[in-house]
């Protein structure tokens, strides 16, 4: 993936310009929001990184201006002004992502993956996802795996179809939170945690390839165990 | 003169005069409109005069012609108090009257106005008089009774000297007036600028004078008076934040140091490295928890989410929490049971309320536990008013004396210390409540506990 971190911490730029190549993307840097525009106006980046306060030009700002000319190649703001109200307003303003900083780098990596595989823009949402033999149907809502259908809950329907629509990626907890349950609050406890062990239990339990993975440190994904 | 310079510019000043002009304007206005009646009430009276003048003379024309008319004016102005004759042939010549003879274009046609006029001993025109003129035989002679208008001009005078001089001691009283009224409210607001200027300089335990009089100034001093004991309790509860986080940071940062310490003396292969490591991106990610819990208890208790609030349903948002929480529960071999009532709309802030619920529920699950498992009851009711949230366990409960202080930031009880936490849940419920314009209370669930987070209610 085609990274561009738009970051005037020379420091926190550097060490996310080596973190993303370490997992095998490419990163490029711009120090200022007009530097930023500049490079990201041809849209070849797969996904933006924007710090919210940038000198010359505000990260917001750089965005309703891209927006402005039709780019929308994703932008992930990074903020240290983590309420929700702020998270809003980023969101209001053309950005796709918000994380407040202080933030795990595994959350920043997973969400900007997820991210950048959303690209093909306008491409309408398949209606089957597939991973090894477990299979969803969007349409009948409905999940089987070896053709046997899995009794899911409405909510862990929505669980399942999140892993699934990010097979192969890593899935943040917090990501699980805000986008199956739309909250963007501190749980206290493993409460995702649970709701996936019990996810777990209905698709893997029996079957001879786990499909649920748990990434440590990071979160979950859902992979044919195969590969 | 700075006191007087500083007079000119007080609001006293300024509305003590516009209250002048404005009230010389008025009278004025009353004044000049009664002088205006009266003259026209006596216009009316001299025209009538006339014309019962003019009545008699033309009937004595009609009896005697000119030369009784002539002879009627020569007596009529023998009279005392006689009104103002003239008799003039067509090239405006006197033939008899008591006055000058006027300019013949003067009383060529017939009609009334004013004009001035000569007696007939004086050369020189400088008297006034409403006359009429009438004309004989087609303009042959030309008849002119009219009246001095000395009188009413007298009554004008009169008038404009007693608008003159009443205008005169409205400016004095309102002056005086205005100054004795500005000069008190100086002396009070001057009292509340130096007890201000003492507070501003640090001294929070001052307070504004308030007279007991219960006038505007005392509800100013009062109010403001609440403001600075607000301001005083948001300092220390600053000053208290940031005492508690230096002290309560110190524990999990030590830890991190040792660990760092630790690994790097004992620590052998990559894998103790990576141990170590991973344990101290742990401790870090609970620090970061701390700081934002803080923050959001600091910005709900400065207000700060006051423009983020939308129409909420309690119920719904309720029950979605708990449903959030119900494999918790079950994990912990609990029972959930959530009992809400429908179209429970507030105002607020879905975030925190819902934050403000997970945290009463992970609370519960937590603690609520007892030798058989444990039950936690989560409800929503409300009543006309308000809207009354609650989170019931059947644990070991919190007793009376403790009740309050758990509310506070950091204080975690006896026997809850070996759990997970950092004892700001239920400060950031509290902070919610207060934001919401609502309470949270603790109660006895005999036995457990029952904790009621009660929200006003509000239109959706």
């Amino acid at each position: 993936m085609r990274l561009l971190i738009i970051e005037d911490d020379a420091e926190a730029a550097a060490y996310l310009v080596k973190a993303f190549r370490e997992a095998g993307h490419t990163a490029e840097h711009a120090a200022d929001g007009l530097d930023g525009y500049d490079r990201a106006r041809d849209g070849r980046h797969d996904v933006l990184i924007v710090d919210r306060m940038l000198p010359k030009m505000d990260g917001l700002a750089m965005i309703g201006a891209l927006r402005a000319q039709d780019i929308d190649t994703p932008a992930l703001i990074l903020s240290a002004l983590g309420q929700v109200d702020d998270r809003v307003k980023g969101l209001r303003a053309g950005g796709d992502d918000y994380l407040a900083k202080p933030y795990a780098f595994s959350e920043l990596l997973a969400r900007v993956e997820a991210l950048g595989r959303r690209k093909p823009g306008g491409a309408s949402e398949p209606t089957h996802y597939r991973v090894g033999d477990l299979e969803l149907d969007r349409l009948a809502h409905t999940a089987t795996r070896n053709g046997e259908e899995i009794a899911l809950q409405p909510r862990e329907y929505r669980l399942l179809e999140f892993l699934m629509k990010h097979a192969g990626q890593v899935v943040t907890r917090t990501m699980l939170l805000e986008s199956v349950w739309d909250y963007h609050f501190d749980p206290q406890t493993n409460v995702i945690d649970v709701h996936i062990s019990r996810l777990r239990a209905k698709i893997d339990k029996g079957q001879a390839t786990p499909l649920l993975h748990t990434v440590r440190g990071a979160g979950y994904m859902i992979r044919d165990g195969a590969r | 003169m700075t006191a007087l310079g500083k007079l000119f510019r007080t609001t006293a000043f300024k509305l003590a005069l516009l209250f002048l002009v404005v009230f010389g304007i008025g009278s004025g206005l009353v004044l000049g409109r009664v002088a205006l009646s009266v003259k026209g009430l006596l216009d009316d009276q001299i025209a009538q005069v006339i014309d019962a003048e003019i009545n008699g003379l033309s009937e004595q024309y009609a009896l005697g012609g000119v030369r009784r008319l002539t002879a009627t004016i020569e007596r009529r102005i023998r009279e005392p108090g006689a009104s103002l004759y003239l008799l003039a042939n067509a090239a405006g010549e006197r033939l008899a009257g008591n006055i000058a003879p006027l300019p013949v274009d003067r009383i060529a046609r017939a009609g009334a106005g004013e004009t001035r006029y000569a007696r007939a001993d004086e050369t020189e025109a400088k008297r006034f008089t409403l006359m009429r003129v009438v004309l004989i035989r087609g303009g042959e002679f030309r008849l002119v009774v009219g009246r001095d208008l000395e009188e009413r001009d007298r009554l004008r005078r009169v008038m404009g000297r007693a608008l003159v001089s009443s205008l005169f001691w409205l400016a004095v009283i309102g002056v005086v007036g205005g100054l004795f009224v500005a000069f008190r409210v100086l002396r009070r607001v001057d009292a509340m600028n130096a007890t201000a200027g003492r507070i501003m300089a640090g001294d929070l335990a001052e307070r504004l004078p308030v007279a007991g009089s219960n006038d505007e100034f005392d509800r100013l001093a009062t109010n403001l008076n609440a403001m600075i004991a607000r301001i005083g309790e948001l300092l220390a509860g600053m000053r208290e934040v940031s005492d508690n986080i230096a002290h309560d940071l110190k524990t999990p940062l030590t830890r991190l140091r040792n660990r760092a310490e630790e690994a790097l003396r004992t620590a052998r292969d990559e894998k103790d490295y990576r141990a170590a490591l991973e344990r101290m991106i742990e401790e870090s990610d609970g620090l970061i928890r701390i700081f934002n819990a803080l923050l959001m208890i600091a910005r709900a208790e400065a207000g700060a989410w006051r423009d983020a609030m939308a129409p909420l349903d309690v119920g719904e948002l309720v029950s979605g929490v708990a449903e959030l929480y119900e494999p918790v529960a079950e994990e912990a071999g609990m029972r959930l049971d959530v009992a809400v009532e429908s179209g429970l709309s507030a105002r607020g802030n879905r975030e925190l309320v819902s934050q403000a619920v997970a945290n009463l529920l992970d609370n519960a699950l937590k603690y609520g536990a007892n030798g058989q498992g444990g039950e936690v009851t989560v409800s929503a009711r409300g009543d006309g008013q308000e809207i009354a949230i609650v989170v019931a366990d059947r644990g070991p409960g919190v007793a009376p004396a403790d009740r309050a202080r758990v509310l506070e930031r950091f204080v975690r009880l006896e026997g809850s210390r070996s759990r997970p936490g950092f004892g700001l849940g239920l400060s950031l419920v509290a902070a919610v409540a207060r934001l919401h314009g609502g309470k949270l209370e603790l109660a006895d669930n005999a036995p457990g506990l029952k904790v009621v987070l009660t929200l006003p209610r509000g239109a959706a």
